[in-house]
């Protein structure tokens, strides 16, 4: 197996003295999806966002975060954006009183040139929409927009934050199906609860349960498990959608 | 580090209880009766006739330097007050000199020109000054942050407003209103009985202190302080946020107004002045000099800040200023330029105020004391 | 008529003032949520600075083109001063927003006695143009032109912070970054370097507002800002922090409440009203009028 795009190592989070990540360790594998799970609560966007420097003010993040050779805790979020880690958050975020061309214009950067055909190739209705502001899209269209703004640059890491919360059935599936064509050229690192999507694309998954990790391995033997799937998960209905 | 950059820490004035001083294994059992210790210490002060040159311009006893202790120890007090909103509960009021002001010139109005006497005025004043900040306080409160810091700055704009365009005649405008005091107790007029009110204002303190203090210790308290922390989670408990800042508002807007009417007998009138947002800001600068939520901080954070004040004014008239170059000489007598900047300092590399500094030298003292 | 004429438009050109500074204030606290009591200041400086320029800066003058050169000293001044705040004292504080008003408060205690120690306390005469104390008749009304040329400049400031921030890179990361800072610098965005940028705007802005302030009223004085300022932050709270097109109606809103009910009823009580206006608005809309989006 080659070299991990991203380790995690002892990493503990406390926020306003709550401990919410207790000495979290796991590695991404350099390709192919690997997904963070576990019951509401258990720490998985503390994860991401201590990865990213996103961590709030009052909080204190501890334990070594390395993407290849880098250390990546300590530094300013922009920088590790730029050096390649892409960051789609929970609840998608795009500027709602911009429009739909300015967010994308938002994430271009001086020196590069911005992969707007690979992005509009993924999301035509991007294209389409340009001039139409960003609030009045539907769920699922603001978490296109949110996936292409990533998508623009090039990345060595996508942190994708829940990405199929709050949408519709239909929705869900074409949210998954651009993951699956995105996580081919990229190593993606998803925050997922259902399980339908997990099983489609993800190869490996880390477990969380109360700030720890429960269980590492592969994503497919997780779900066969089902008594362990429904311990760590707590999950029974979402796993035959 | 940090820890040596002091450089405001001139000694504190005597009536203070030190806690600063080194020594603290013996001072551990006795510190229960420090407070009242500097109560009795504060109390005989008007009795000695020490000459303290270069501290106070007469004796202690002398009736400019108890009318100038009188200012610092009410100014103490309503320090000790505002941080029941801002140390205690994390509500950034920028009003609070509004309530002050509404007991100077709730007090002068209803004896000069109501012909009240005393013990009337001053109790219409008090009960009028709670309601107004627990109506005031109702409205602010819908905001949170940085816009309830802007509503609040805005009622106590109405408050100046108010006092300086003079409406009906009533407070004397940009002049301001002199105390008559022919209808006042004796014991509070002329230029010799300044020690009672310099015992009033002691009075005011310890008076403030033991609310804060028992508030604090108080499960409404505990409320106040998880507010500060964090708002969300006292909303879990089942508690209404909103009521327990109202109440802290209010009884903090009661007591300013109660350190007004003392004022107000101690100067003798009313002026202006103390409607101004800047008196709020000092209030801030108090705070924050002494150190938010502690017991000691805030008062002791009130009583520099006036002292510095008055006594800053005379230094930077002073020789020794006087002969520094124009380009020092001239911003080091303007007070409010020397407290401004220690304050900036002071939030960068002092951010407990003083009351930290007892645990910031802690280390540095028990390091010397094992060499 | 000619009265009503009259009192609109010296009500636009106290609303232009309240615009000029309410405008930066409300950029720099939508987007770096610094409430700003130093805002007095950077118009303090700018006025000193254009009254300092006109009587010994070569070039410039009370009069004509030298009246030009000496505002845009004032100007000057005052951004650099801003930046000089920003780069020096509230970076340092990053996100610590209680940290960082209360070194806005401390500067503003010592900036204006700063100002009162080099100058004095007193008001001074303010060099101006012969032509801005003088009249203008419009349908009737004896219009000052100082205030006229109060109304002209917040038009063209207001276009041109309107246009910056519809069409230029920094001005969609100000606006941006008003709604979500955090998401802006998610996409490997630098966004400190926009608050510098808005404060130099708010600081040259506010200076701006000194100068003409102080052709407006003959005279300048250390404490001008900060009464000014409290009207500032009632039109920002009113407008909605962050929008400087909410900043401009409220601007008027309030001008206009003040100088007609000052005329009409008694002097001080549109002080009042504007104070009653907050109130209302708060009850109505906690966001204030845009809510907290840079509009452009």
């Amino acid at each position: 197996m080659t070299e991990p795009v991203l380790s995690v190592e002892n990493l503990s989070v406390r926020i306003a003295g709550l401990h919410i990540l207790q000495g979290v360790s796991f590695e991404v594998a350099s390709t192919g999806v690997t997904v963070l799970l576990g019951r509401n609560g258990v720490g998985k966007t503390t994860t991401l966002r201590a990865v990213v420097g996103l961590t709030p003010r009052n909080g204190e993040v501890r334990g070594t975060v390395r993407m290849g050779a880098r250390s990546l805790l300590a530094r300013p979020t922009h920088r590790l954006v730029r050096d390649g880690l892409g960051y789609v958050p929970e609840d998608r975020c795009v500027f709602a009183g911009l429009t739909v061309a300015e967010n994308l214009r938002l994430a271009e950067r001086r020196g590069t040139t911005p992969a707007y055909d690979k992005v509009f190739a993924l999301f035509p209705e991007l294209d389409r929409r340009g001039r139409q502001r960003a609030g009045s899209l539907s769920g699922g269209q603001q978490q296109m927009l949110a996936i292409g703004r990533v998508l623009l640059n090039d990345n060595r890491l996508l942190l994708i934050d829940e990405p199929t919360k709050g949408l519709a059935p239909k929705v869900v599936t074409e949210v998954a199906e651009v993951l699956e064509r995105v996580a081919e050229s990229v190593p993606v690192l998803l925050v997922e609860q259902n399980l339908a999507v997990v099983r489609r694309l993800a190869k490996d998954a880390v477990v969380l349960s109360a700030g720890q990790v429960a269980w590492t391995g592969n994503a497919q033997e997780l779900l066969l498990e089902t008594a362990l799937t429904k311990s760590l998960l707590g999950v029974g209905a979402e796993v035959k959608a | 580090m940090t820890e040596v950059k002091s450089p405001e820490v001139a000694a504190p004035p005597a009536q203070v209880p030190d806690e600063l001083t080194p020594g603290r294994s013996r001072w551990h059992g006795l510190r229960p009766y420090a407070p009242l210790a500097a109560l009795v210490v504060a109390a005989i002060v008007p009795y000695s006739t020490v000459n303290l040159p270069g501290v106070f311009e007469g004796p202690l006893n002398s009736p400019g330097t108890l009318q100038l202790l009188a200012i610092c120890l009410v100014f103490g007090g309503l320090a000790a007050g505002y941080d029941l909103l801002f140390g205690r509960t994390g509500m950034l009021s920028f009003g609070h000199a509004l309530y002050f002001a509404a007991g100077v010139y709730g007090t002068d109005v209803l004896v000069t020109r109501g012909g009240l006497p005393l013990w009337q005025a001053a109790l219409l004043t008090i009960t009028g000054g709670t309601v107004l900040a627990a109506l005031l306080g109702a409205v602010a409160l819908r905001t949170v942050g940085i816009a309830f810091a802007m509503v609040t700055l805005a009622f106590a704009q109405v408050g100046a407003i108010l006092v300086a365009r003079d409406f009906g005649g009533l407070t004397g405008g940009e002049e301001g209103l002199p105390l008559d005091v022919s209808g006042l107790p004796s014991a509070l007029v002329g230029v010799a009985n300044t020690v009672n009110l310099y015992w009033l204002a002691l009075a005011y303190l310890a008076l403030v202190v033991f609310v804060v203090h028992r508030v604090s210790g108080s499960p409404t308290g505990r409320v106040l302080a998880g507010l500060r922390d964090d708002e969300r989670r006292i909303g879990v408990l089942g508690l209404d946020p909103y009521r327990f800042k109202l109440v802290a508002f209010t009884l903090a807007g009661g007591l300013a107004t109660a350190g007004g009417v003392v004022y107000c007998l101690i100067v003798g009138g009313a002026s202006p002045h103390v409607t101004s947002s800047e008196l709020t800001l000092s209030l801030l600068v108090m705070v924050v000099l002494g150190g938010p939520g502690t017991r000691w901080g805030p008062v002791l954070g009130g009583v520099l800040y006036m002292y510095l004040d008055h006594r800053l004014t005379a230094f930077g008239t002073s020789d020794a200023v006087n002969s520094l170059p124009a380009f020092l000489s001239h911003p080091l007598s303007q007070p409010l330029f020397v407290l401004g900047t220690v304050f900036i300092l002071a939030v960068y590399f002092f951010p407990g105020g003083l009351a930290s500094l007892r645990t910031r030298l802690h280390p540095l003292l028990t390091a010397r004391r094992r060499r | 008529m000619s009265t009503v004429i009259l009192l609109t438009l010296t009500g636009l050109g106290l609303a232009a003032l309240y615009f000029l500074v309410a405008s930066g204030l409300s950029l720099v606290f939508g987007l770096a949520d610094v409430l700003n009591f130093a805002h007095g200041l950077f118009l303090g400086v700018g006025a000193y600075a254009t009254w300092w320029a006109a009587g010994n800066l070569p070039g410039a003058g009370s009069g004509g083109f030298g009246f030009v050169v000496a505002v845009a000293f004032g100007v000057l001044a005052g951004a650099l001063v801003a930046v000089l705040v920003e780069l020096v004292l509230i970076r340092p504080l990053y996100s610590r927003t209680i940290e960082q008003v209360l070194v806005t408060v401390g500067l503003s205690l010592a900036g204006v006695a700063l100002l009162q120690a080099t100058w004095g306390a007193d008001a001074r005469p303010f060099p101006r143009p012969a032509w801005t104390r003088e009249v203008t008749s419009i349908l009737g009304a004896n219009v000052p032109n100082a205030g006229l040329l109060l109304i002209i400049a917040a038009v063209l400031v207001l276009g041109g912070l309107l246009a910056f921030l519809r069409f230029t890179r920094y001005g969609l990361i100000i606006r941006a970054g008003v709604e979500n800072r955090e998401m802006v610098t998610a996409l490997g965005i630098d966004v400190r370097k926009a608050f510098t940028l808005v404060f130099a705007i708010g600081g040259a802005a506010a200076a701006l507002a000194g100068a003409l302030g102080g052709v407006y009223f003959g005279t300048v004085s250390p404490g001008q800002g900060g009464s000014l300022l409290i009207f500032a932050f009632i039109v920002v709270v009113i407008g909605g922090m962050g929008s400087v097109v909410g900043s401009a109606y409220a601007a008027v809103a309030v001008g206009l409440l003040q100088q007609f009910v000052n005329y009409y009823g008694t002097s001080g009580l549109g002080d009042l009203c504007v104070v009653g206006l907050l109130a209302v608005v708060l009850l109505l809309r906690p966001q204030g009028l845009a809510g907290k989006v840079a509009t452009a």
